[in-house]
């Protein structure tokens, strides 16, 4: 198993120095080179050398790549062609916020989505379940932006209970910072909640009509007990995927929430980033988020192999 | 304004002198009456402040700042920016409520012709730093857009010769040609005054009622008043806050459930809302912004003067004005300048919406059928589409096909804008006429985004320049409005309004002649009733 493990590892690795390259050739690749792109109508042969000087253009592609590897992987993601300031300061918080927001919405959501996916294929059929599934199915329908426009609409503008903007800033207490970013959390959970929820029901009533687990019940074993002990564990690997990938949609694509809730996040960074041609806070961005995905994805595989009884002990 | 502006576009140029400005400077070239005054406030409500009150902290939800915002001057091209440079630095020349040109940190001047001007410095005004404003700080700060310099600002004295600093506290400045409106040419928002020789961009030091606090790019920005502004009457509010929120529905939310005071942009439905609520004030200001669908005249089928005619009169100006605006806008009449304005030519007929004139003019062009195609987007102006479908909509009945493409709202001003033959566009207002002609119908205007060039057209528009005579200087204008409108590639469709809303506890607010938020200026004049 370990041997399997080191194997997911080493692929997760490469698949993110693809992106890498990728995403530095991809950028590099944009209609007009950086250069013309800072100078726009002033842009004269001598003004365009001497930027492409400065910014250490004139190297060829590939030498720049490794520079700019390098500098990644010591956390040095250059400057920003627009501001000038360091773009790992600028991405950083950003990346806090984003994580701050990622975070609080999984430790909501994961453990709601699981238990009650559970709890609706242990009822399958019964009332709870038709009333979970109703529910996501509707959460599922509608439009994240939507679902912050209604939380909003009641909670801020109706109630007054909770504010509308979530701006987060230095200055600010834990119990501010959770009533700002309380909205926003909420309209992630619902978004991500029914994915789940809907993907942990359908794997365990899968597993729950292999021969195995009909055989548990006719040992006499109560329901709860087949549902826990026998069949979650062999469902594992399907729920922990799509409990991965909601994970590195709640940190990498959640611009919109972003936008609605004014929260400085990485998200709105990059967005910003792209309109100005920003390539530098583009790639550290892109790689930034390359990396969550990647590793998320790494960790759930690895997981899957783990709990799955089968894959641990290989023949 | 929305995402960003590469356009170089608006050059804040010109506006006039103003009434109590003309007495106190005693400016000594008679009669040149403002350009742009006139310039009519449709408030919507009715001011009835309390006295002004010092403390409180102001806060704005504002759309128009990015994360690549830079506190130099010379990068500034969005609102959010502009707004925290009023706070912390002062102009040069202000622009009033009713567009005429005021004095701020040059506070006198007069020219015996309008090609040599002298000005002023204000005497005892300090930085925040401690050193007092004199000749040097001002000439430098003009400096910094003249010459080697990436500042939009640059076009706007292209027509300065030469900058000289007379004594300590006055300057000359000789012009290439004569310009009666130099003093609201100077009142571009991005000739703000830092001290002689400064660079830390970072932390801007001015003239300023307020001092920076904290500045967070495309996020939030804290000043903080210092105490000691030399504006009587001006910095009431302790601090100003400005909350960068570009997202429309969301800066409406903030104000209703009570984040900010002030927001700014918002829409003619919106604002009907707004207005329903006791609780909230909507202002108007009319500043001669408009919506523009340039035709490149050197292009077919716009090469001929009859097309373009035709499409003018294939357009349903009223119901677009109604519909897109809600009201909250002016017809237009294909000329830059707005009614109100003091030099607008009354006598200069109406285009109207008339398909039998239209289909006259496409006769005469030896035209059946035309079919031509838009090219819009979003990032022209807000409800460019919608226009694009109510004119394809009329221009059918005129027997024009019109066809509306939809161009992204990323990359139009570098993809789009000055390469389509036919594309939507927008343009702010000016403080002077001048500045409205200059920007776009001049031959030599590097945003002439019609390629329409008559070397007629820019003597006259000298003339008028260089004339102080008002009677003579209406005629002259007059008569370039009259060919633009008959001629030119510009089909305006309307001038648009800026609608701005806040809560009823801001005092002292008022609509402005230039931009909205009472031309960037809002945080130094407004007071919180307590």
């Amino acid at each position: 198993m370990t041997r399997l493990l080191a194997e997911r590892a080493g692929l997760g690795l490469l698949t993110l120095l693809a992106v890498s390259a990728l995403l530095f050739f991809g950028t590099n690749l944009l209609p007009g080179d950086v250069a013309a792109a800072l100078l726009g109508q002033d842009a004269t042969p001598e003004a365009l050398h001497n930027i492409r000087a400065a910014l250490g253009l004139e190297q060829p592609a590939w030498l720049r790549y490794l520079h700019w590897l390098g500098g990644a992987l010591h956390g040095d993601f250059g400057t920003s062609l627009t501001s000038a300031r360091p773009v790992g300061a600028q991405v950083l918080p950003r990346l806090g916020n984003t994580l701050l927001l990622a975070s609080l919405a999984a430790l909501v959501s994961v453990p709601v989505a699981v238990g009650l996916g559970l709890l609706s294929a242990m009822r399958e059929g019964g009332l709870i379940d038709r009333l979970v599934s109703l529910l996501s199915l509707v959460t599922i329908s509608v439009p994240e932006f939507f679902v912050g426009y209604v939380l909003t609409l009641v909670f801020a503008v109706q109630l007054g209970w909770l504010p509308s903007l979530a701006v987060m800033h230095g200055g600010m207490s834990l119990a501010e910072r959770l009533a700002a970013i309380a909205l926003p959390v909420a309209t992630l959970v619902i978004v991500v909640l029914a994915h789940m929820l809907r993907m942990t029901r359908s794997a365990l009533l899968a597993v729950m009509s292999a021969p195995y687990i009909e055989m548990a019940f006719l040992k006499g074993l109560p329901r709860g007990t087949v549902v826990l002990r026998h069949a979650l564990p062999n469902a594992a690997a399907p729920i922990i995927a799509v409990v991965a990938l909601n994970l590195g949609y709640l940190v990498v694509g959640v611009v919109v929430v972003e936008a609605v809730f004014v929260y400085p996040g990485a998200g709105q960074l990059m967005v910003d980033a792209v309109s100005k041609r920003d390539l530098p806070v583009v790639q550290a961005c892109g790689l930034v988020f390359a990396a969550t995905y990647v590793g998320l994805n790494t960790i759930a595989d690895m997981l899957a192999i783990i709990v799955n009884p089968r894959l641990r002990r290989p023949r | 304004m929305a995402l960003q502006h590469p356009k170089s576009g608006y050059v804040t140029s010109v506006g006039g002198v103003d009434r109590r400005g003309f007495l106190q400077a005693a400016a000594l070239i008679g009669g040149v009456a403002g350009a742009a005054g006139g310039l009519t406030l449709a408030g919507c409500s009715v001011p009835d402040d309390t006295p002004a009150s010092p403390g409180g902290a102001l806060r704005l939800g504002m759309v128009g700042g990015s994360t690549s915002d830079v506190l130099d001057p010379r990068t500034f091209i969005d609102w959010v920016p502009i707004n925290i440079g009023y706070q912390l630095m002062n102009g040069l020349v202000e622009i009033d409520a009713a567009g005429d040109a005021r004095p701020e940190l040059l506070e006198e001047w007069e020219s015996h012709t309008v090609t040599e001007w002298v000005f002023k410095v204000r005497r005892d005004v300090v930085f925040h730093n401690g050193k007092t404003l004199d000749a040097d700080d001002v000439i430098y700060s003009i400096n910094l857009h003249r010459g080697d310099t990436r500042s939009p600002a640059k076009v706007v004295l292209e027509n300065v010769l030469d900058i000289r600093k007379l004594d300590a506290n006055r300057i000359k400045i000789t012009l290439a040609a004569g310009d009666a409106d130099l003093p609201a040419t100077l009142s571009d928002f991005r000739l703000l005054v830092v001290p002689d020789g400064f660079t830390d961009w970072a932390n801007p030091i001015g003239t300023g009622g307020y001092r920076l606090e904290s500045f967070e790019p495309g996020v939030r920005c804290i000043t903080r008043k210092t105490g000691q502004y030399w504006k009587p009457d001006a910095a009431h509010v302790e601090a100003i806050e400005i909350i960068v929120i570009n997202d429309p529905v969301a800066r409406v939310n903030a104000l209703i459930s009570g984040q900010v005071d002030v927001i700014n942009r918002i829409d003619g439905r919106t604002a009907n809302l707004m207005k329903r609520n006791a609780r909230f004030q909507v202002l108007r200001s009319q500043t001669g912004q408009y919506a523009v669908l340039a035709m490149n005249c050197e292009s077919d089928p716009y090469r001929n003067n009859d097309i373009r005619l035709a499409l003018k009169y294939a357009i349903d100006r009223a119901s677009i004005v109604k519909t897109v605006l809600n009201g909250y806008g002016t017809v237009g009449n294909d000329q830059p300048i707005p009614p109100g304005n003091r030099y607008y030519d009354t006598g200069l007929g109406q285009h109207i919406y008339d398909p039998d004139r239209a289909k006259f003019y496409l006769k005469r062009a030896g035209v059946n059928r035309l079919s031509v195609t838009l090219q819009a987007s979003e990032a022209a102006f807000s409800g460019a589409l919608d226009v694009g479908v109510l004119f394809q909509a009329a221009a059918a009945r005129a027997g024009i096909e019109l066809q509306v493409k939809r161009e992204p709202v990323d990359g139009y001003w570098t993809n789009v804008y000055m390469k389509a033959p036919f594309c939507a566009s927008y343009s702010d207002g000016r403080t002077t006429v001048d500045g409205a002609l200059s920007k776009a119908y001049r031959t030599t205007s590097s945003t002439n985004d019609t390629n329409w060039r008559r070397p007629a057209f820019d003597e006259l528009a000298n003339q008028a320049r260089a004339e102080t005579d008002p009677a003579k200087r209406r005629t002259l204008y007059g008569a370039c409005q009259r060919m633009i409108a008959e001629e030119g590639g510009a089909l305006i469709p309307m001038f648009m309004d800026h609608i701005e809303a806040g809560s009823q506890r801001v005092q002292g607010w008022r609509p402005s002649a230039i931009f909205d938020l009472m031309g960037q200026r809002i945080g130094e004049k407004v007071w919180l009733k307590s």
